[in-house]
């Protein structure tokens, strides 16, 4: 395939995988908001701008952390360049571009999703509206993936699909996890108030984990084992293990169909030292923040690694 | 256009209301079916173009970058019998068309002949003196063309325009039809209608049919697109997945010890032909347009080494001109020593003082037409204009005469569009698409109907406010 075009997929399907998880962390934002003081929303709002690396941009526009100004910003402000409804139609521009390597089912997918964004975010979503808007983004993203899932050839094109979409995400739980990290430490003093479960909680449903958590821990949420959960536990799709174990073997699918390995194949290797055998305590040894900043370094690294060895640009 | 306008030809119905062969089973069916259904379904035809996004981008307009092109549910009907005579006729003006090319670039025996006046190609900007001498692979120029048919009467077919150059709309042509079986079923068990279908698996043959020799059994065939803003981007998207081809842009190509590469995931990899949707002046920034980012530097080296195929071939533009085609029948003749089977319209060249002087004194009877235009931009039709409009292009006509050839105002042919108070009559004209090969002159039973959706109106294109047709060849 072309290199063009495997850079066109690659990114298509992170921008669709962003779109999504930035409609997770709004929901579960907003949620946050509804059951907090003022003060505490303001907070949370503020926390998910500095997820998303917005926080700068937002402030160059506002003064406030008004829930409303935050979600317009995030979902479809003019002034932001990285705003979901530009996720969306840098998606569909993508999908465009690669037409001829996708098939109908996943075009149609992708241009129905813009479309509906185009009407939804025409104008300032109403609060009384967002979750339905909010929803509605996930299920675009949804629907652009089973059907690439239930339609497309198991080809180099499906393997650049997959390592766009797992690459987002683990960067995407990464950085959830790095806001909030401070709230997963075990020395944490006032373990077990409410405010404490909250915010645990808050963070399951950033990346739609709560119910899994729940059904895996039967009632118990401790900082340690939420953070084993999202970032160890190879059963769950959002986990950071779940996301690599997922690259590993598109990675391995092109060496394959290549005949030979890159720099990303050893990078990749590298990436998998600092995952795989380890127990949380391991990770809380090295520190948590300090564990997570060298995740993320390493995702991008092996971005660039993969661009490189398949020729994106010229 | 009132009193100056002559009776029309209905393909549907005759003056007395009744219908014609061709649209009966149609009409048997239409009959049956529910007013405020068919309504519905007009609104389901929208949406399903919306949602393939079958669109095109108009030059000019900026909030509304990706337009779709009207469909009209009402198919056009062509027996199969006038299909056949058509197709005698289309097959003998194509073949002329490429042995014209040829010697064009060769011997020029049509100016030596003196049936062909020598400044028509030295003053035509798409004449290439890079193509002089050269025969491209299988000694074919024009590989896809598209002839614009239009019709007066039961018999009377006419070319209205060839499309050498990149003749476009062919996605129309099967996504029309698509579109109509997906909404119609029953329609088509009932109406026997020549299949469409296979045109990209055919252009896939023709166009492996000339690669350059030396190429493998299976030639690697890319489609060649300046990018998702041009405004015939998702044919050229929807080709190369039909065909299963590579769509490539400028910069996915490189030329390479002699010849054309694309740049893939596990290094670069030969081309063998090119169907380029570029037009000449930018494929080669190193031969054309210095400017050019959508081409391929050096490519015309490769191309004339006999390296590569490029369809269609560079310097066919030529025959698009208007000025040519109005020595169309003398140029069929020529070549294949046979009476045209199909005629031209009547066409008046300016350049020839006798008939500028008849387009001066009648210009408001006349369709005046740029020889280099297309798209339907920079006409006048003559009994639409305003008198202001027509003053203004006198004067035009008056400064460069033989930038212009006029032909009378048709009473071109109609055929009925759904409106909102029923079926209603609309021009129409008709461009199937013809392939050529060392193999053979291959023309899909069908084409891209283009309809003046405005009462009384005469412009078809796309691009002024036309829309399209599924157009049915009937099997016999």
């Amino acid at each position: 395939m072309l290199g063009r075009v495997a850079h066109g997929i690659f990114w298509m399907y992170r921008y669709l995988e962003r779109a999504e998880n930035t409609a997770r962390l709004l929901a579960a934002g907003q949620r946050m908001a509804l059951t907090r003081g003022q003060d505490m929303a303001d907070q949370e709002w503020k926390s998910i701008l500095t997820t998303l690396g917005h926080r700068q941009a937002y402030e160059e526009h506002h003064d406030d952390y008004e829930g409303a100004h935050v979600c317009d910003f995030v979902l479809r402000s003019k002034d932001n360049s990285e705003s979901v409804f530009s996720m969306v139609e840098n998606a569909r521009t993508n999908a465009r571009a690669c037409r001829s390597a996708i098939t109908g089912e996943v075009w149609e997918a992708v241009n129905e999703g813009w479309m509906t964004m185009r009407d939804l975010l025409a104008r300032p979503v109403r609060n009384s509206n967002l979750n339905m808007a909010l929803g509605a983004i996930r299920r675009g993203s949804t629907l652009a993936r089973g059907a690439s899932h239930g339609s497309m050839l198991r080809n180099e094109t499906y393997s650049f699909s997959r390592l766009g979409t797992f690459l987002e995400r683990a960067d995407n739980t990464a950085r959830i996890l790095d806001v909030k990290y401070y709230l997963l430490l075990p020395s944490l003093s006032y373990v077990g108030t409410p405010l404490d479960t909250g915010q645990w909680d808050n963070v399951l449903r950033s990346l739609s984990a709560e119910r899994a958590y729940r059904w895996l821990n039967a009632g118990r949420m401790d900082a340690r084992s939420i953070a084993d959960f999202l970032i160890l536990d190879g059963r769950f799709p959002r986990s950071l293990v779940f996301c690599y174990c997922e690259m590993r073997e598109n990675l391995a699918e092109l060496a394959q169909v290549h005949g030979s390995e890159g720099t990303c194949h050893s990078a990749m290797r590298e990436a998998d030292l600092r995952l795989t055998g380890k127990k949380v305590e391991d990770i809380f040894d090295q520190g948590l923040h300090q564990f997570l900043l060298e995740f993320i370094a390493d995702n991008q690294k092996l971005a660039g690694a993969i661009a490189e060895d398949y020729r994106f640009v010229a | 256009m009132t009193a100056t306008e002559p009776a029309k030809f209905d393909e549907m119905h005759k003056p007395d209301g009744s219908v014609r062969e061709a649209y009966r089973g149609y009409d048997e069916w239409l009959s049956g079916q529910n007013d405020g259904w068919m309504r519905r379904k007009a609104f389901e035809a929208e949406s399903f173009f919306r949602k393939t996004g079958i669109t095109f981008n108009v030059y000019g307009e900026d909030d509304a970058e990706e337009r779709l092109i009207p469909f009209d549910m009402v198919p056009r009907i062509i027996t199969g019998g006038e299909w056949r005579r058509l197709s005698r006729g289309i097959e003998q003006r194509v073949r002329a068309l490429n042995a014209f090319m040829h010697d064009l670039y060769h011997r020029q025996e049509i100016i030596r002949s003196g049936r062909l006046p020598e400044r028509l190609f030295r003053d035509n900007a798409a004449w290439l003196a890079e193509m002089v001498g050269f025969t491209p692979p299988g000694g074919v120029y024009t590989h896809i063309v598209g002839i614009d048919l239009v019709r007066t009467g039961p018999d009377e077919f006419m070319v209205l325009e060839d499309n050498a150059r990149t003749p476009s709309g062919v996605s129309y042509m099967l996504e029309n039809r698509e579109t109509m079986m997906a909404m119609f079923p029953e329609l088509f068990s009932k109406v026997k209608v020549s299949d469409v279908s296979d045109y990209p698996r055919r252009l896939a043959k023709s166009l492996a049919a000339c690669a350059p020799e030396g190429a493998n059994d299976k030639p690697s065939i890319a489609v060649l697109t300046p990018g998702i803003y041009n405004s015939a981007y998702y044919e050229h998207a929807f080709l190369a997945d039909q065909m299963g081809a590579e769509l490539v842009e400028g910069s996915d190509l490189r030329v390479i010890d002699g010849k054309v590469h694309m740049r893939t995931t596990v290094g670069f990899r030969p081309v063998d032909v090119i169907y380029r949707r570029v037009d000449d002046e930018y494929l080669d920034p190193l031969t054309f347009n210095r400017d050019s980012v959508l081409g391929i530097p050096g490519v015309m080296d490769v191309y004339r080494a006999g390296n590569v195929t490029i369809a269609n071939a560079p310097g066919t533009g030529v025959a698009d001109d208007k000025a040519i085609y109005s020595f169309m029948p003398e140029i069929v003749e020529f070549y294949t020593g046979e009476k045209p089977l199909l005629p031209n319209v009547e066409t008046f060249r300016c350049a020839d003082p006798d008939s500028l002087k008849y387009v001066l004194d009648n210009l408001a009877e006349l369709v005046v037409k740029e020889v280099h235009g297309s798209g339907g931009y920079g006409m006048l039709i003559g009994p639409t204009s305003s008198k202001k409009e027509l003053k203004e292009f006198r004067a035009k006509l008056e400064a460069r005469p033989e930038n212009y050839i006029a032909q009378p105002t048709l009473a071109l042919s109609t055929c009925p569009i759904f409106t909102k108070k029923g079926l209603a009559p609309r021009h129409v004209d008709l461009r199937p698409f013809v392939l050529c090969s060392p193999e053979g002159v291959d023309i899909t039973p069908g084409g891209l109907t283009r309809v003046a959706l405005k009462k009384g109106s005469l412009v078809v294109n796309s691009s002024q406010g036309g829309g399209t047709k599924d157009s049915w060849v009937l099997e016999d």
